[in-house]
C-alpha cells in the first residue's frame, strides 16, 4: 500500500479507509504518527480521543474530529463538541521517514532524494544496502525499484534487523525488501549478489572495509554511494575506491526552509514620528494594525528563511564501478580474499 | 525467494541509442544518437561514432589516426595519479617561478612535425614535459595540472556516458541551465521524492522545462503508470528532452499530453465530455506523437549529431533560450570544435511535437480516481491560480511539488493554499548542494559552486468536507 505492487493497490480518490490500513495521523506539520486502523481502535493525543471506527469509509486526506476531550491546539478550529481534529493521510516513504521509530540516526529527504537519483535507480533494479538502520532510506529504495526490483539490506544488529523486517512487513514491502543479519564490514556482501547489483549503498562506520566487496557486487558502470558523517571517513573511503571505481564525487546537501506570512511593512516616508524608536515593537504593531501605518498600505505575503536548520547530516560519496580492464583484472583489484 | 531479476539498465551502447559524450572531463558534454552516419568533431577531426556501438557505458576512448579507439586499461588515467598512496610531504614551491614564457623549448613547428610523423597525443605530452625547463621544479600538484592541460589539448579523451535523469539534468544545468529553468539535479530529485513518484503512479506534470521532468517521471515509472503532461493554452510545450532518455517504446507510450482546460472541464462537468468509447485502451495516437524507439532509430534522426546544430535553429520549437531546441549538442567554451555549416540534413520536427492525447476512457479514469501526484515546473509562470486549478485534479491525500526559480510566486501560492485549506504539510524549501575535492591532505569544498538550484513548494492535497453533511 505504501508502495503499490499492482495498479489496484495505489491510493486514489475512490479508496476509503478500511480496517488494516496504515494511516499517517497528521496533527501538525511537526507532529505525525503512523496508526494501523482496527475496528475498535482508539487514538488518544493532545487533540482528543479519536475512535478508529469513525474513520472507516472515509477518504484518505480527510479531516476527522475527536469524539471527546482535547480542545487545545487543533481544537481552536473545532466545530463540534469535544474536539480537536487531525487529518488522515495515505502513507508515503516521505511521511514514513517522519513517523518511523528511530532505532538509529536516520537519513532524511534531502539525502535520500540525492541518493536515489545518483544511484540511478529505476523499477527493476537490484540494490544492496548496509546497514539497514531504521529503514528510512530502505523504504525509498524499495519505492524506486518496485514492482519487480529488489532491495537486499544488511545490518549486523540482530534485533534492529528484526524490527526493520517487521516494519517492512507492516508496510507491505516484504516482497521488495530482504533483510539479513550480516557484518558487511567484516564479511563483505554475500557472493550470490556478485556482479548482480545495479547500485550499492553503504552507511557504515568504516566504509573502506566494505568497498572491495562492493566492487565485486556491482555491475559495470553501477553506482556506489557511501554516506559518512565525518570527513576522515570520506577520506579513507575515497582512497579505497580509487582502485576500481571512477567518477568519485563527494557532496553535502542541506535544505533551507522558508516561513511565509502575511503582513505590512511601514512606509519609510509616511508618519516619521511613529517610526522613531518603534523597531522592537514593529511586529506587534503590524499585528494590531491600524494607527501605526499609513492607511494606503496594504499587506503582502512575505517569506524568510527559518532561523533553525539542520547544519550537517553526512557526506555523500558516489562512485562508478570502473569498466576499464576486464572483469578478471577488476576482480583482482577488488578481491576480498 | 525469487531469482534475481534480469538487468533493467542497459549497460552497453547499442545502434540507435542516445548517448552522452563527455569530452575532456566535462569540458564538452554532448548528446548523440548512435546512427550509422553519426560523427563527433574533436579538434579538427571528424570521428565516426560507430566504434561506440556495443561498448559498455563508462568506457573511455581516445582519438587514434582512424578515429575513436577504446583506451586500454593501462591508458585509462588512474584516478588522479598524484593522489595515490600516502600524502607526500611537498618540499617544492613556486618561489623561483618566473612567468616569462621561455620555459617551453619545444616550438609549435616541432609539435606539428611530430604530429605529421604520426606521434600519439601522449607522446607529444611527454615531449612537452621533457622540454619544459620548469616542470621539474613544480609541485606534484601543479605537475599534474600541467600534464592534464596538455593532455586535453593533444590527447583528448572521450567518455561514453549513459543518459539518465542524473546525467541529463546535470548536463543541461551545466551547459544550458536556462533551458531547464535553472533546475538543479538535487532539486529535481527532491521533487520526484516529494511527489511520491513510483511504479503505477498517475503523475500529473506541468513541464515547461523542455521535457526534463516528464522524462524523469517516465524513467521512475519504468513502463508502469502514466505521465500526463498538461499545458496551458492550445499549444503543448516542447518536451523534446525526453528523447535524450533511452525510454523504451512502452515507457514513451505512457506519456500523454492534455490541455489543462480539457482536464479541468472534465473535472467540473458531471460526465466525461462525450458518449465516446470508455475504452482505456483506445488511446488516440496523434501524428505528432512522442517518438518511440523505432522512429528514433531511423537515420533521419541524425538531428542529434553536431551537423544539425545550425539547421535546428530554424525549428519553431524553442522560445526563451538562445540555444536551439534541437541542440542536444551542449557545448560551450570549446572553439576548436564543431560549429559546422548551416546546411545539415533537416530533421523531422513532427516527431517532437507532442505526446499522445489521452483517450476519453483514460480521462474518465483520471477524473474519477484523481492523479496520484503533481509536479509543476513552470519557471516563467505565476503559479497561484495554476495550482488552484490543478489541485482538484489530484486524488485526496496526493502529494505535490511546485518548482520555481523565484521565491515570491511560491510564497503567494503557499499563502493562498493555507487560506483556502486545500492542502496541508505546506513547506517551501531550497536545497543547497556543495561538492568536495577529496584528496590526501588536500580535502576541501570546491572553490566554485553553484549557489542556487531553485525553490520547491510541497504539500499534500486534503479532502475538503462536503459542507452539506458537515463532515
Amino acid at each position: 500500500m505504501m508502495v503499490p505492487l499492482d495498479p489496484s493497490d495505489k491510493p486514489t480518490s475512490q479508496r476509503r479507509i478500511a480496517v488494516g490500513d496504515t494511516v499517517v495521523v497528521y496533527e501538525r506539520h511537526d507532529s505525525m504518527r503512523a496508526v494501523t486502523v482496527t475496528a475498535d481502535g482508539v487514538l488518544q493525543n493532545r487533540f482528543g480521543v479519536f475512535r478508529h471506527a469513525d474513520w472507516l469509509g472515509r477518504h484518505f486526506g480527510s479531516k476527522v474530529f475527536s469524539s471527546a476531550g482535547g480542545g487545545g491546539g487543533g481544537g481552536k478550529f473545532a466545530r463540534k463538541a469535544g474536539g480537536g481534529f487531525v487529518h488522515l493521510l495515505a502513507p508515503t516513504p516521505e511521511l514514513w521517514t517522519l513517523v518511523l521509530s528511530h532505532r538509529t540516526q536516520i537519513l532524511y529527504i534531502a539525502d535520500i532524494s540525492l541518493v536515489v537519483a545518483y544511484l540511478e535507480l529505476v523499477p527493476g533494479c537490484v540494490v544492496l544496502e548496509s546497514g539497514t538502520g531504521s529503514g528510512s532510506l530502505t523504504t525509498s529504495l524499495a519505492r524506486a525499484v518496485a514492482p519487480q526490483g529488489r532491495v537486499y539490506t544488511f545490518d549486523f544488529h540482530d534485533q534492529r534487523a528484526a524490527s526493520a523486517r517487521e516494519d517492512f512487513e507492516k508496510n507491505g514491502l516484504s516482497s521488495l525488501i530482504t533483510v539479513a543479519v550480516r557484518d558487511i564490514q567484516g564479511e563483505g556482501f554475500p557472493d550470490e549478489h556478485s556482479g548482480a547489483a545495479d547500485a550499492v549503498f553503504l552507511d557504515l562506520p568504516q566504509p573502506w572495509l566494505a568497498i572491495p566487496s562492493t566492487g565485486t557486487m556491482l555491475r559495470q558502470d553501477g553506482v556506489l554511494c557511501s554516506f559518512s558523517p565525518c570527513i576522515e571517513q570520506v577520506q579513507r573511503a575515497c582512497e579505497a575506491m580509487r582502485s576500481c571505481f571512477t567518477d568519485i564525487r563527494t557532496f553535502e546537501i542541506l535544505l533551507r526552509t522558508y516561513d511565509v506570512h502575511e503582513g505590512a511593512l511601514k512606509s519609510a516616508t509616511a508618519n516619521e514620528a511613529a517610526n522613531l524608536g518603534s523597531v522592537p515593537e514593529k511586529k506587534r504593531k503590524i499585528r494590531t494594525g491600524g494607527e501605526a501605518f499609513d492607511s494606503t498600505q496594504t499587506s503582502s505575503v512575505m517569506a524568510r528563511p527559518c532561523s533553525t536548520a539542520r547544519g550537517h547530516t553526512g557526506y555523500l560519496t558516489f562512485a562508478r564501478r570502473s569498466v576499464h580492464g576486464s572483469q578478471a583484472v577488476a576482480n583482482e583489484c577488488c578481491s576480498t580474499s | 525467494m525469487a531469482p534475481p531479476p534480469t538487468p533493467v539498465i542497459p549497460r552497453e551502447a547499442w545502434e540507435g541509442c542516445s548517448v552522452l559524450l563527455d569530452i575532456n572531463d566535462g569540458d564538452r558534454l554532448a548528446f548523440f544518437r548512435l546512427t550509422p552516419g553519426a560523427t563527433v568533431k574533436i579538434g579538427d577531426k571528424s570521428c565516426s561514432l560507430q566504434p561506440l556501438v556495443g561498448r559498455p557505458f563508462g568506457s573511455l576512448f581516445r582519438v587514434g589516426p582512424a578515429g575513436l579507439v577504446p583506451c586500454a586499461a593501462a591508458e585509462a588515467p588512474a584516478q588522479d595519479d598524484g593522489a595515490n598512496g600516502q600524502a607526500q610531504v611537498e618540499t617544492r614551491d613556486n618561489r623561483s617561478l618566473v612567468d616569462n614564457n621561455t620555459a617551453q623549448t619545444l616550438s609549435s613547428e616541432d609539435i606539428e612535425a611530430m604530429k605529421r610523423e604520426g606521434a600519439s597525443g601522449d607522446a607529444i605530452v611527454e615531449a612537452l614535459i621533457a622540454n619544459s625547463s620548469t616542470f621539474g621544479n613544480k609541485t606534484v600538484f601543479s605537475q599534474e595540472k600541467y600534464k592534464l592541460k596538455k593532455q586535453k589539448k593533444y590527447a583528448p579523451k572521450v567518455l561514453l556516458r549513459r543518459p539518465s535523469t542524473r546525467s541529463i539534468c546535470e548536463t543541461y544545468f551545466k551547459k544550458y541551465p536556462a533551458r531547464i529553468g535553472f533546475m538543479r539535479v538535487d532539486t529535481l530529485s527532491l521533487m520526484l521524492s516529494m511527489a511520491n513518484v513510483g511504479a503505477y503512479s498517475d503523475v500529473l506534470v506541468v513541464d515547461m522545462v523542455g521535457g526534463l521532468v516528464a522524462g524523469a517521471v517516465a524513467e521512475r515509472l519504468g513502463g508502469t503508470g502514466y505521465v500526463c503532461s498538461t499545458y496551458l493554452g492550445s499549444a503543448s510545450s516542447s518536451i523534446d528532452i525526453i528523447r535524450m532518455y533511452n525510454l523504451s517504446g512502452d515507457m514513451t507510450s505512457r506519456i500523454f499530453q492534455a490541455r489543462l482546460s480539457d482536464l479541468c472541464s472534465l473535472q467540473n462537468s458531471g460526465d466525461a465530455p462525450s458518449a465516446i468509447l470508455d475504452s482505456i485502451q483506445g488511446e488516440v495516437v496523434e501524428s505528432g506523437a512522442v517518438p518511440d524507439e523505432s522512429t528514433l532509430a531511423q537515420p533521419v534522426d541524425t538531428a542529434m549529431s553536431d551537423e544539425n546544430v545550425q539547421s535546428a535553429a530554424a525549428q519553431p520549437i524553442d522560445i526563451e533560450v538562445a540555444e536551439p531546441a534541437m541542440d542536444e549538442h551542449l557545448n560551450r567554451g570549446d572553439n576548436s570544435s564543431d560549429c559546422k555549416g548551416s546546411n545539415g540534413t533537416s530533421i523531422a520536427p513532427k516527431s517532437l511535437r507532442a505526446g499522445k492525447a489521452p483517450s476519453p476512457g483514460r480521462m474518465k479514469y483520471w477524473k474519477e480516481h484523481g492523479f496520484s501526484s503533481l509536479i509543476v515546473a513552470a519557471p516563467g509562470h505565476e503559479v497561484e491560480s495554476l495550482v488552484a486549478d490543478l489541485l482538484p485534479l489530484l486524488s485526496y491525500s496526493a502529494p505535490f511539488a511546485i518548482y520555481h526559480q523565484h521565491l515570491q510566486p511560491l510564497a503567494t501560492c503557499m499563502h493562498s493554499l493555507q487560506v483556502s485549506k486545500m492542502a496541508i504539510g505546506l513547506q517551501i524549501i531550497e536545497p543547497w548542494l556543495r561538492e568536495y575535492q577529496v584528496l590526501p591532505s588536500r580535502t576541501h569544498p570546491h572553490m566554485q559552486m553553484n549557489a542556487f538550484g531553485g525553490y520547491i513548494l510541497s504539500g499534500i492535497r486534503i479532502h475538503s468536507p462536503d459542507p452539506c453533511n458537515g463532515e
